[in-house]
């Protein structure tokens, strides 16, 4: 909503206040002004001028030599606009003047010949070219005939304006009007609105003599106003009236059509003006169009109609699509001399879905989807009579015909002032919070210590208790609010267990090394089911934007791999980034997917990376393994959790692991597939998701310390030659089972491959602690205990004793 | 004799002095106090000595034997020192060499704002409360008094999955779902997590983001509370210079409603690029619990009031760090994600 300040000082006076400043009271009781526009800023030296004769020059075909009286003298200036001609009043932006984008005007020549200035368009003048009347759209500005050739243009223009860009929230339609914004402003500055006084002298004819009215449609129409005007002349509107509209944002048309719009702005009530000829039946009658119907809308867009969509008819056909846009064959054009003007109650439902389906949204139907004044729908219809009669010289029939069921009731609210101050945490006299609602020209009256409240039609945002109570402290001021904080029980707040592990794992990732990222949880089909730990129905959105985020992911690592691609296409070699996040599987009885807390990481490059000291390692399978043995430490796992080889769709068959806690799989972990990394344009990358929920849903066992040893240890050396294909872990599974409760650790120092062994096989060498917490060991004891775990290791593997 | 021996020990001394190296020490040591040295050679001929001057010369050639040893010992100490302080000198490193890496990852920006926030409200006695990103259109919509068709769903064009589930367009379902089910009893929640709404990617819009809300129920909670409160969270988030004010505003989940200014944390109030000259940098939006949410989740709205706000992370994020397009966010540029490591007090 534009707010000319200089037509809002038509309705109430904001006694010379700064417009900057007046904007800054209105911004802190409750509409935020988003811009100030001054629109005669960086604007000199432009007057009114008379052509007082125009030739073509003689060296140029398109450049007219014009002789302009600027009111003291006349001086020559050459114009290019193929519209200016001898008689006219023209804007002139003589030697020194400035204007929009910095741009000087000089005394010049042109081609030989002396120009004094310039002659002007309103664009020139920075106005939106969509806001000037066609006829000047492409050419110079044509001033009436009572422009004074000398005078300062810009008032004439009305340019001399500031304009308030208002940004309303969806309750405050009301101030979508000139008027309802005058309310407001007036209960700011405590000032009080003056109301248009509309008089007129009304024919001895009545409306109702030539126009029938016949509604249909109640429920969607409950109140039509139709008048009748006659006899009047479609011309250009005066300039007052055109200026009004451009400050608007609203282009000028002719008086008729400017002034069905001025009383939308004025009023925020919108009308239709009819062609009462071209309607030619004497009758309107409001229905739902039939299924199919067809009607050429004012923008000369043929549109087939649904049942129910609510249009005006004049008994046969449509004429107008009721409250979003006329019809094409009862537009008012130059020759109307009859006018009908339209003033209705569209409910706000029905308006608000017809302009949907049609893709149609006009200062009309925005005002209409919000809901009209009741109280002004008949008074905005005498309103544009008056205007017609004045300033298109027409004659207005008596009376109207007339539709009318609407409620216009206003809401009565009960309220106490103890209620407004209770939950305000304030303490504002009875008296003032009176003086308050007076200054909103809201009724009021105090009885019994109660306030009684009737809040206007025009107010449709004030329904119960608290919004008066904002009413109240608005205008109160908020700053007058003090601070506390709340009585009451004080409870300690936190993290649930799951907050806090989740906390913990994060920190772990980060203390590993890894970048949390986040990404999108939107994804395309192809990859929405990629890496997915189980498999589920994905969860799909009716309208995507695009089909990149028509899916909600299954896996965090489509994502994650498109980060580190991202990063690597970049030159950084080395990416190391985690995730911790939803993935969204199937439906559950609510009719929501099951969400899943994951955590997912990706690496890739250098692990070690100390280049002067010729330090370099690459990123393998046992860094990411190492990774998430630290993180299950760090949830006190370890004893519960096991790896077991895996193959998984993308990723590497010989280098992946499932992650089993008790026994069922958590997560996954291992090498991207080549495919899958060449695919990705990356090198060797490993990744890891798991199962984050089923982690944390896992509680670690309390934390004892154990007595620090007091005894020594032994630790004995095996080197063994088994087959390639014997894994690690199940020789220590056979030494730890063998070696009992003496043997305390056993870890691997060396895996050999080469050719010193025999093929097929290799060498892996382990590392054996024996401890007893209450004594020291003896020899004995040890070499018993240890040649049971290499008969165990011979009997169960084949394992032979490296020579 | 006595003169021999005088003449010894200078001799002895001298040669001490001399000694360049350990090894030349010791055959200084070998040539004097040897068993085969002038000083043995004196003691074995004090047998040819009367009778009583062999004490007296004894005492002699001991002194003399014992100040050559002392005066050995001490120079053995400094040759050695020089030897270690030799060996050092060429042990030296460049100590201007880059250290050995510490390989250390860290939070994500919105996640350090996240947490900041959520342990201020944690430490004022507030609960953490999660819900789903995937919402019931009863949740995100009309518990929070936005009925269907309500023209305030506009403000939000959302996700649907299907017409009765969405991607939640706000935290506030969150809100809704906790009030379901705390049935009456007093509430002091924040809920962090991911949006959604139909926007399309630049600067300044994403389809995704991040809302933190919180939600205050109790007997008797005033709006002067909801001051207070973020009054506080202005302080400890921006500063303690930090001024608030509240502006009127419109949520079909509040009433009253307020949009929350802080000044500006990087003119002061005097005005910059990042108030946009006004000196207030908008921060929050908030409000009184409108009583239809109360009443719709079991409240009685005679009994219980309440409060909630809500806020950006990412906006939050960009103001404090500067950060000028919000899909840095979501890009996860190593070079990006690495400044966010260190800390700013
Ligand atoms: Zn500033």
């Amino acid at each position: 909503m534009y707010v000319s300040t200089k037509w809002l000082e038509n309705y109430v006076d904001t006694k010379g206040i700064a417009p900057a400043d007046l904007a800054e009271k209105i911004t802190r009781a409750g509409i935020e002004v988003d811009t100030i526009i001054d629109r005669s800023e960086g604007l000199t030296n432009i007057v009114v001028g008379h052509v007082e004769s125009c030739e073509k020059h003689p060296e140029a075909d398109k450049l007219n030599i014009c002789q302009v009286n600027i009111g003291e003298e006349t001086v020559q200036i050459i114009c290019g606009a193929p519209n200016v001609a001898a008689g006219q009043n023209i804007i002139a932006a003589l030697p020194g003047a400035k204007l929009p984008g910095g741009i000087k005007i000089k005394k010049a020549k042109l081609r030989g010949e002396v120009s004094n200035g310039m002659i002007c368009s309103l664009q020139e003048l920075g106005v939106e070219g969509k806001t000037v009347a066609k006829a000047y759209a492409e050419g110079i500005y044509v001033l009436p005939a009572d422009a004074k050739p000398g005078t300062d243009a810009l008032s004439f223009l009305g340019l001399d304006d500031v304009i308030l860009e208002f940004d309303l929230t969806p309750n405050r339609s009301d101030a979508l009007s000139m008027l309802g914004v005058a309310y407001e402003v007036g209960a700011i500055l405590s000032e009080d609105v003056k109301l248009p006084k509309i008089e007129y002298t009304a024919s001895n004819e009545k409306a109702e003599d030539v126009l029938t009215l016949k509604v249909e449609a109640k429920e969607d129409n409950p109140m039509y106003v139709a008048k009748v005007v006659k006899n009047l002349k479609v011309a250009e509107s005066p300039l007052w009236l055109q200026n009004y509209l451009m400050a608007a944002g609203v282009r000028p048309h002719n008086n008729v059509v400017d002034i069905t719009n001025f009383v939308l702005l004025e009023y925020g009530q919108p009308l239709h003006a009819f062609d009462y000829d071209r309607l030619a039946t004497k009758e309107i009658v409001v229905r739902h169009a039939v299924e199919g119907e067809k009607m050429t809308t004012l923008d000369d867009v043929e549109r087939t109609l649904h049942a129910d969509q609510l249009v005006i008819t004049n008994g046969k056909e449509p004429v107008a699509l009721a409250g979003v846009m006329g019809g094409a064959n009862s537009e008012v054009h130059d020759g109307t001399t009859t006018v009908v003007i339209e003033s209705a109650y569209f409910a706000p439902a029905s308006v608000r879905k017809t302009s949907k389906d049609v893709g149609l949204r006009s200062d009309a139907s925005t005002r209409f989807e919000k809901g009209v004044d009741p109280n002004r729908v008949a008074e905005a219809a005498e309103r544009a009579a008056q205007l017609m009669a004045e300033l298109a010289g027409g004659e207005v029939l008596a009376g109207s015909v007339q539709f009318d069921e609407l409620d216009k009731e206003s809401v009565r609210i009960l309220l106490s002032p103890d209620y407004v101050n209770q939950r305000l945490g304030m303490k504002i006299p009875m008296d003032e919070m009176v003086s308050i609602l007076g200054r909103l020209q809201i009724p009021v009256e105090a009885a019994n210590g109660q306030l009684v409240v009737d809040a206007p039609t025009r107010r449709q945002d004030l329904r119960i208790r608290e919004d008066l109570i904002e009413e109240i402290a608005r205008l109160y001021g908020y700053d007058e609010i003090p601070m506390t904080l709340p009585i009451g029980e004080s409870v300690p707040g936190g993290l649930n267990s799951f907050q806090e592990k989740r906390r913990l794992v994060r920190r772990f990732m980060e203390s590993a090394g890894l970048y949390q990222a986040i990404t999108y949880s939107l994804t395309s089909r192809a990859e929405s089911q990629s890496f997915a730990l189980e498999t589920a129905p994905v969860t799909e959105l009716l309208m995507p934007m695009s089909e990149d985020r028509s899916i909600l992911r299954q896996s965090l690592l489509p994502h994650l791999l498109d980060a580190t691609t991202y990063n690597v296409a970049r030159r950084i070699d080395t990416v190391s980034l985690y995730e911790t996040g939803s993935v969204f599987l199937g439906t559950q009885e609510d009719g929501l997917p099951k969400e899943v807390g994951h955590v997912a990481a990706v690496i890739t490059g250098k692990w070690v990376d100390h280049a002067w000291q010729q330090e370099n390692k690459k990123v393998d399978f046992f860094v990411m393994k190492g990774i998430v043995e630290g993180l299950m430490d760090t949830l006190g796992l370890t004893d519960k959790v096991t790896y077991a080889k895996a193959t998984h769709d993308g990723l590497h068959p010989g280098r992946t692991a499932d992650i089993l806690l008790d026994g069922a799989v958590v997560g996954v972990l291992g090498q991207l597939h080549p495919t899958e990394q060449k695919k990705h344009d990356l090198k060797e990358t490993y990744v890891m998701e798991m199962n984050l929920a089923m982690l944390l849903a896992e509680s670690a066992e309390a934390l004892v310390y154990a007595q620090v040893p007091r005894y020594p240890s032994m630790s004995r050396d095996i080197a063994l030659v088994v087959s390639k294909d014997e894994a690690a872990g199940s020789l220590m599974d056979i030494i730890q089972e063998a070696g009992g409760k003496l043997l305390k650790d056993v870890a691997v120092f060396d895996l050999y491959e080469g050719d010193k062994v025999e093929e097929g096989t290799k060498s892996l060498a382990f590392s054996l602690t024996y401890f007893d917490p209450e004594r020291t060991l003896t020899d004995e004891e040890v070499v018993t205990r240890h040649d049971k775990v290499l008969a165990a290791l011979k009997e169960k593997s084949g394992a032979v004793l490296r020579g | 004799m006595e003169q021999q021996l005088e003449q010894l020990k200078q001799e002895a001394l001298q040669k001490i002095e001399a000694a360049a190296s350990v090894k030349e020490l010791n055959d200084v040591r070998v040539a004097y106090l040897g068993k085969k040295g002038p000083i043995t050679d004196l003691l074995k001929g004090m047998g040819k000595l009367p009778a009583d001057e062999r004490p007296k010369m004894g005492a002699l050639v001991n002194v003399v034997r014992e100040t050559v040893t002392t005066s050995l010992e001490e120079k053995m100490e400094l040759l050695e020192q020089q030897a270690v302080n030799e060996k050092l000198e060429k042990e030296t490193i460049d100590i201007s060499l880059p250290g050995r890496p510490v390989k250390l990852g860290n939070h994500h920006p919105l996640t350090r704002v996240v947490e900041e926030i959520e342990d201020f409200f944690i430490s004022m006695g507030y609960e953490v409360a999660e819900g789903p990103e995937v919402e019931q259109d009863y949740y995100n919509f009309e518990a929070l008094n936005l009925p269907k068709g309500h023209p305030a769903r506009d403000m939000q064009d959302s996700f649907y999955i299907t017409e009765d589930v969405l991607l939640r367009t706000h935290t506030s379902p969150v809100q809704a779902r906790t009030m379901a089910s705390k049935k009456g009893e007093p509430i002091k929640i924040i809920c962090p997590g991911k949006v959604y709404r139909r926007d399309s990617d630049d600067a300044t819009h994403s389809h995704q983001f991040t809302q933190i809300e919180g939600l205050v129920v109790g007997e008797d909670i005033r709006m002067s509370d909801l001051k207070g409160t973020l009054a506080l969270f202005a302080k400890k988030m921006f500063g303690e210079e930090r001024e608030i004010r509240l502006r009127p505003s419109f949520f079909p989940f509040t009433e009253p409603s307020v949009e929350m200014d802080i000044s500006c944390f990087k003119c002061g109030g005097s005005g910059c690029n990042v108030c946009k000259k006004t000196g207030w940098i908008e921060i929050l939006g908030a409000g009184m619990v409108h009583p239809n949410v109360l009443k719709m989740a079991g409240y009685d709205p005679e009994v219980f009031t309440g409060f909630a706000f809500g806020m950006g992370p990412e906006r939050i994020a960009m103001l404090k760090y500067g950060v000028e397009d919000i899909r840095h966010f979501f890009t996860n540029d190593m070079r990006f994600l690495s400044q966010f490591n260190r800390t700013e007090v």
